[in-house]
């Protein structure tokens, strides 16, 4: 996030066509699944937001560990955004997750498949980030508890998918094909731009979440200087704060 | 470490002389084992609900001393002290985990032989259970103790420990309940899986205790 990146703008636009063009060749292109014919195109769909949540873990803990080797506070609100868009992406993919389960095998919930059960307990750890984060008062503290927080669980990431994929018995089959396996290209095509296309999406709403946090932090800088002298602003909170209502 | 020394020989001897919390996570043990047995409306358990009786209780009964652990620093000052003392923080966590372990080797010492005699037919299983239980508390300790600062130092407290605890724990009785299994299978204890599960919880306890190690000095600073 560093580099200069295009104008918010110009990614908005990006994630406008690509996702489009990945929608378009989802329904145009793509062929029917032998098997599950047409709702199996949700894969394209819940496939990319799951690892675009992942990913953005991922992003998380990179940006902790810069946040406490920096200090600099704008790795710590890009940490918390990276895993706010992560948690909202992780209850996508779970709601797009059961239909796709409830459609294709019957029920909405499947114990069996180990990918399902890890992707709910890392979902589990990363929702308690919010209590987590609100319950330390001191602005400082709380940036430092959340960014330890945040190298903890990607450390947990990978050891827990590993452990509830040695959980399920070896016998059991591979209900479905991973995506790297067994896709014809039609399908593996539309897929990669559709994972392109959400990963622009999710890249476009951190951008925008940091923009608005931005501004919000100018917008009250400028308030408190307008009536210095008046109550300043005490919350110590990096998340949404509502604007003030009539203070001019 | 001469202030790790210190520090653990601190909290064991505040242990021995409050006994606030060894004979509160014994008692829950025991009581817990009660309620299982007409929970469950069994006698006797073996394989998985073995298995699952005995960790649940180990889990929950080691909460009970991860909500204390860090109670005297945050009352009495004791973050306070060790941030003007020229230590390593992180001997705070290695002191915590070592205390952590001590305590759940004490009330495994009292929890298994009561769950034997309760539930069991056989006693042949426990000395290689002993070592699960030994990785077990490792994994709990080092969690634990690195998750029970946060929870002291914020508003929350008691809350805020077991909510973000038990889903970072979930892979460590993953394991656990996996090596545990086959030990307490009917008919005597089976060894098939469980050198892959011990693995499984030496590195969990390996990683997490690197983890705790990096990041404690940054739960301190202030």
């Amino acid at each position: 996030m560093s580099l200069k990146m295009p104008s918010l703008r110009a990614t908005a636009a990006a994630t406008a066509v690509v996702l489009g063009g990945a929608f378009a060749l989802v329904f145009f292109y793509a062929p029917n699944d032998a098997d599950q014919g047409f709702v199996q195109k949700i894969f394209y769909v819940h496939v990319p937001i799951a690892i675009c949540a992942l990913l953005g873990f991922v992003v998380a803990a990179i940006h902790a560990i810069r946040h406490l080797r920096t200090g600099d506070a704008v790795h710590d609100v890009r940490s918390y955004v990276a895993i706010h868009m992560g948690v909202i992406f992780g209850t996508a993919a779970l709601l797009t997750g059961a239909i796709w389960a409830r459609a294709a095998w019957g029920k909405w919930w499947v114990w069996e498949e180990p990918t399902l059960v890890s992707f709910l307990i890392v979902y589990l750890l990363y929702a308690t980030y919010y209590p987590l984060r609100y319950a330390i008062a001191d602005r400082e503290r709380q940036a430092r508890y959340a960014s330890v927080f945040a190298i903890t669980a990607g450390a947990f990431v990978p050891l827990n998918f590993m452990a509830v994929r040695l959980a399920e018995s070896l016998v059991h089959p591979r209900v479905f094909a991973t995506a790297e396996g067994g896709l014809p290209g039609s399908m593996m095509l539309t897929f990669l731009v559709a994972l392109a296309g959400m990963a622009l999406l999710f890249v476009t709403l951190m951008r925008f979440e940091l923009a608005a946090k931005a501004t919000r932090g100018q917008i009250s800088r400028l308030r408190r200087a307008l009536d210095a002298g008046g109550a300043a602003g005490t919350s110590s909170r990096i998340a949404p704060v509502a604007p003030a209502e009539g203070g001019r | 470490m001469n202030a790790f020394k210190v520090m653990l020989a601190k909290d064991l001897r505040v242990e021995l002389r409050t006994l606030q919390s060894l004979p509160a996570m014994a008692l829950f043990a025991v009581t817990t084992f009660v309620i299982f047995r007409f929970g469950l409306d069994r006698t006797s358990l073996e394989g998985s609900l073995a298995a699952g009786v005995l960790l649940v209780t180990v889990l929950f009964a080691a909460l009970l001393a991860i909500n204390r652990l860090f109670v005297a620093e945050r009352d009495e000052g004791g973050f306070d002290a060790i941030r003007l003392a020229p230590v390593d923080p992180s001997s705070l966590y290695l002191a915590k985990v070592a205390a952590l372990v001590v305590y759940l080797l004490a009330l495994e010492a009292v929890a298994l032989p009561v769950f034997a005699v309760f539930f069991l037919d056989g006693a042949e299983g426990m000395a290689p259970l002993a070592g699960i239980l030994l990785l077990l508390d490792l994994g709990l300790a080092a969690t634990g103790a690195l998750v029970s600062t946060i929870g002291a130092n914020s508003r929350a407290r008691d809350l805020l420990t077991p909510l973000v605890l038990l889903p970072l724990l979930v892979p460590l009785m993953i394991a656990a309940a996996g090596a545990a299994e086959p030990l307490l299978a009917a008919g005597g204890p089976a060894y098939d899986e469980v050198g892959k599960w011990a693995g499984t919880l030496a590195l969990y306890d390996l990683t997490f205790l690197l983890v705790g190690y990096a990041v404690y000095d940054f739960l301190l600073e202030d």
